[in-house]
């Protein structure tokens, strides 16, 4: 029983509260024996050597915890750990060393530290690695700007000082649209023979026919037809977070992994890696570059990977890019085809932003589908391609929760068909979708106004940076613009640029979300999601970004 | 890097079995279960599905736990409280712009108070329930594979009383890679829980280097539409605290107990219980499919009283969220307290009378079945029809009772039950003209088996 085993028990379970300074009960428990500990194991030491310095303290440490075991046993004891730390062994052990262990030292520990959460103590059962890692994880700026918006929330009549949102994706801009459309025609099918038991019973669970056509439709509007999606290829579910998922668990074993050019979607961590224990591992890509995915990198990645015995299964990419907002080009396709090809693994393209292009032809903006370029018939093997679409960012409509795979593998759709009975798709929501877009009008309108709109609103975003001093990448699709504030942080690190990010949230009262989020490897990089805003939300905005700068 | 190099490819074909990119263990393993014979009497019905004017002669399906007894009072209440703004909730049309932005993996406090409240009545206020412990999901189904997440390991077990539903062995196993280890139960005690076999399954799993997180048992159960009594259910928390592991409970079919005062939830058992250690691990499952006839909603819960749970629970729900228009629906209707009550009353009612109608019915063709007094099925015995009291001999009369009577019904086997010969028997998901007919077809079969 060597010193540190009395130590361990209780800390790795135990649930550090997020934002801590990392030193939950478990720690604190540990420091304060350390400061009896160390001193008496030195006295010792000098005579006795390391075996009587571990052996009396162990045995001084016995003595005292029976002793305050017997009188204290009626206390209710609100530090008592997670029993579960080492995995199979009964509670007897950690339990009964942990909690008087911490009781003896005394510490002067305040009860908010102590009391993980508002409402009680942290309990003896434990909880699963995959929930603690959320547990433990603390909040990402990602999360924490989030919370701060929902507590704070910005709103121009009400709450003229809230925070304003400009870190998660949505798309306001067009909702009007959406609105009057479906108040105008969607009685018609409330009436007719839409009956609760129509839409209660149990449906197949990947979606309707109907929706999928209505979703085939919309994906191929979204390519300018150059691409004519077939329904009975789309699996639904109930968003892009389930999607991403369902296919990793699809594509890869747990401790496999894909590769991912970076900056990506902050959410990719979560929906990829969280329960299915896929890792990613990220390909930088740097601003020298414009951003763009390099091959070579990709190669790079994937035998530095092997020789660690790690197995890539596939490659994720994001067209329209997220956070940049670049459309990837023909060539860049077929070279990521090509890469799969030879080293026969497989490409997500999460293309969730495709009803998103806001930028020009004249501009060289097209939208290529990785359907396009898997369809021809140089591409026998399209069993590698799967295209991750999602409802909720074209149509502005989050809350409906419909996402879709989309892919040219058999196997991947019947396996993912089974899968998605546990993230399906709500019937009446279905039924509510298919009775208010389905018609090719609605969605031509929606798209083209979109468009107009999200062209708009970005290059009033834009400019306004640019008037501010701050440059931005260009961007061709998507509801976000990248912003270059290298310029602007105290050191070129990502702690600078959270100084940053923390004066945007706290000062200019806006939620942006950090380049490191995105995971860039380049510090001081922003997202500013700008389909929130109205036009004269834009000029809010401005000025608070530059009161920021100016507070400098 | 270019075009491709055309020249590789011999053929026009996909025949390039060299190269054929692979799927996940995950994808390709059978443990989604859909080829057993629970799923394979679903084929064999919708290829020939019965239907009253059209296909008299069909399959009936008595293999889906469906509640169709009580729509007409669902309907009626939406059409008079709602009429066009159903769909968007009280609101009505305006209500869109909400609906379509709220993606908030909260859930709509409203919802949830509703489902509070609502769980709140089914046990006739003997618990209470805090809305901000309810973590929605897009039906039971998700909330018992995301529980399964939270609590348990890959190659941890839950322990499960047998029989059980056959979608568990997908739903906690699939994607979580945690293992069921069986409680066996058996005819000598209604296949109610005892100590020895919890003490014995555990047993089992430590034996075999398994570390078990929890049990997990559906009360009133999944196939033998019975209540689990209250002393079992002290028992089961007794055992858990012991072992230090987690209590689920489902109670998915908590609305359809024949008689409210024969339902105990474990709700109420640690209703009046301070200590933490023993509330926190307790989780509760609940969904309106079952209850409310509204399987194609796909609304689902989480109830727990562990703080942790209910933090990851709902992050872990962006998975599987339910549609804000869903909740904007359902949210009025729950919390109108007069019409739950008067929906909760006579749906038990007429489930009791079904339930009667079938066992009466079954009786008389000299068939027993387990007593019941919840759910949407009935237990039945056929074990004397047995040639073999083995797997074999009672999926071969399983066959025959498909092929050639046209009834799907489940047999226990799909249901991990020890003991050969029960079979699970659907009654509310059809007219009762419909039951009739199962009845009139079950009993012509016993008279010419007796003739024999």
């Amino acid at each position: 029983m060597t010193r540190a085993g009395i130590y361990r028990s209780g800390t790795p379970d135990s649930e550090t509260s997020p934002g801590s300074d990392g030193s939950g009960r478990g720690g604190g428990g540990t420091t304060a024996a350390m400061r009896v500990i160390v001193p008496l194991q030195g006295v010792v030491q000098g005579r006795g050597g390391l075996v009587l310095g571990s052996v009396i303290p162990c045995a001084v440490f016995y003595f005292l915890q029976f002793y305050l075991k017997r009188n204290r046993r009626d206390e209710p004891n609100p530090n008592s750990q997670n029993s579960a730390s080492s995995p199979g062994s009964e509670p007897n052990n950690s339990d009964s060393s942990s909690p008087t262990q911490s009781e003896h030292i005394g510490l002067s520990r305040s009860l908010s530290r102590v009391i993980l959460s508002p409402r009680n103590s942290g309990g003896h059962v434990s909880v699963s690695g995959r929930a603690n890692s959320i547990l433990k994880g603390g909040d990402s700026p990602y999360y924490a700007g989030q919370k701060r918006v929902e507590e704070d929330p910005y709103d121009e009549s009400g709450n003229p000082d809230g925070i304003i949102e400009l870190g998660s994706a949505q798309n306001k801009l067009s909702l009007d649209v959406s609105e009057n459309w479906i108040s105008e025609n969607s009685e018609e099918r409330i009436s007719i023979g839409l009956s609760l038991s129509g839409i209660a019973s149990y449906e197949p669970s990947d979606g309707l026919m109907e929706l999928k056509m209505v979703v085939a439709r919309l994906m191929s509007t979204a390519t300018k037809n150059a691409v004519s999606f077939d329904p009975s290829q789309l699996v639904l579910t109930s968003g892009a977070a389930s999607a991403m998922e369902i296919l990793s668990f699809c594509l890869a074993d747990s401790g496999n992994a894909f590769l991912v050019p970076t900056p990506c979607s902050p959410r990719f961590d979560v929906d990829v890696k969280w329960r299915t224990g896929v890792e990613t591992i990220h390909v930088p890509c740097r601003s020298s570059d414009g951003f763009n995915i390099s091959v070579t990198a990709l190669d790079r990645s994937f035998s530095q990977a092997k020789k660690r015995g790690v197995r890539i299964r596939g490659i994720i990419i994001s067209n329209p890019s997220n956070p940049m907002g670049s459309l990837l080009s023909r060539e860049t396709l077929y070279a990521l085809l090509d890469f799969a090809r030879e080293k026969n693994i497989h490409i997500i393209s999460n293309e969730i932003f495709a009803g998103s292009i806001h930028g020009d032809e004249e501009e060289e903006a097209e939208f290529v589908s990785i359907a396009e370029i898997a369809d021809t018939e140089e591409f026998l093997d399209k069993e590698r391609v799967h295209i991750v679409y999602d409802l909720s960012k074209d149509l502005s409509c989050p809350g409906l929760r419909t996402g879709a795979i989309y892919s040219f593998n058999e196997n991947v759709l019947a396996a993912s068909r089974k899968l998605t009975t546990l993230s399906p798709v709500s019937s009446p929501s279905q039924h509510l979708l298919i009775s208010a877009i389905s018609k090719p009008e609605f969605i031509e309108t929606y798209v083209r106004t979109n468009r107009q709109r999200l062209k708009r609103t970005y290059s009033e975003f834009v400019n306004g940076l640019k008037e501010l001093g701050i440059e931005c990448t260009r961007s061709h699709g998507g509801l976000f613009c990248w912003a270059d504030m290298r310029g602007l942080i105290s050191s070129y690190s990502e702690k600078g640029e959270m100084e940053l990010w923390n004066k945007f949230l706290n000062i200019g009262k806006i939620n942006v979300t950090p380049g490191s989020c995105c995971h860039c490897i380049e510090p001081g990089w922003f997202r500013f999601c700008f389909s929130n805003l109205s036009e004269k939300d834009v000029i809010v905005v401005m000025n608070r970004i530059r009161k920021v700068l100016f507070n400098m | 890097m270019g075009l491709p190099l055309m020249m590789e490819r011999s053929s026009n074909n996909n025949d390039n079995k060299n190269n054929v990119v692979e799927l996940s263990r995950v994808a390709v393993s059978d443990t989604h279960g859909e080829d057993s014979p629970y799923f394979a009497g679903w084929k064999a019905y919708d290829e020939n599905p019965y239907d009253e004017s059209y296909n008299p002669s069909g399959v009936i399906q008595m293999g889906l736990a469906e509640n169709q007894v009580s729509f007409d009072l669902l309907e009626s209440y939406l059409e008079k409280k709602n009429p066009e703004g159903s769909m968007w909730g009280s609101k009505g049309a305006p209500g869109f712009r909400e609906n379509a932005l709220f993606q908030d993996y909260h859930g709509l406090k409203s919802f949830r108070q509703a489902m509070a409240s609502f769980m709140e009545q089914i046990r006739g206020g003997k618990a209470r329930f805090d809305p901000d412990r309810i973590v929605l999901t897009a039906g039971a189904t998700a909330a018992n594979e995301l529980l399964t997440f939270i609590l348990a390991d890959p190659n941890d077990a839950l322990l499960v009383p047998t029989p059980y539903y056959p979608g568990f062995d997908r739903d906690l196993r699939w994607r979580t890679g945690v293992k069921i280890v069986p409680i066996h139960c058996d005819s000598s005690n209604n296949f109610q829980i005892t100590p020895e076999a919890l003490e014995s399954a555990y047993q089992t799993a430590r034996e075999a280097n398994i570390r078990v997180r929890g049990v997990l048992i559906t009360n009133p159960s999944n196939p033998l539409g019975a209540t689990v009594q209250k002393k079992v259910l002290e028992d089961l928390l007794d055992f858990c605290v012991r072992k230090n592991i987690h209590l689920v409970s489902d109670e998915i079919y908590s609305g359809s107990v024949f008689h409210a005062s024969e339902f105990t939830s474990v709700a109420e058992i640690v209703e009046n219980i301070d200590d933490v250690s023993f509330k926190e691990r307790v989780h509760i499952v609940y969904s309106l499919s079952k209850d409310l006839g509204l399987p194609g909603f796909r609304v689902g819960t989480i109830y727990s009283y562990n703080d942790n749970v209910v933090r990851t629970a709902r992050r872990m729900s962006s998975f599987t969220l339910v549609s804000s228009q869903t909740q904007h629906m359902l949210a009025s209707m729950l919390s109108d307290e007069a019409f739950t009550e008067k929906y909760i009353r006579i749906n038990r009612e007429r489930l009791r009378r079904r339930y009667e109608t079938i066992v009466d019915g079954l009786k008389k063709a000299g068939i027993e079945c387990l007593k019941g007094n919840a759910g949407l099925f009935c237990w039945m015995n056929l074990g004397f029809l047995l040639e073999k009291k083995t797997k074999e001999g009672e999926l071969e009369l399983w066959d025959v009772i498909l092929k050639e009577l046209k009834l799907n019904i489940s047999p226990g086997s799909s249901c991990h039950c020890t003991e050969f010969g029960w079979f699970r028997v659907c009654f509310a998901n059809m007219s009762e003209k419909t039951l009739e007919l199962a009845l009139k077809r079950i009993h012509e079969f016993m008279d010419k088996r007796r003739s024999f």
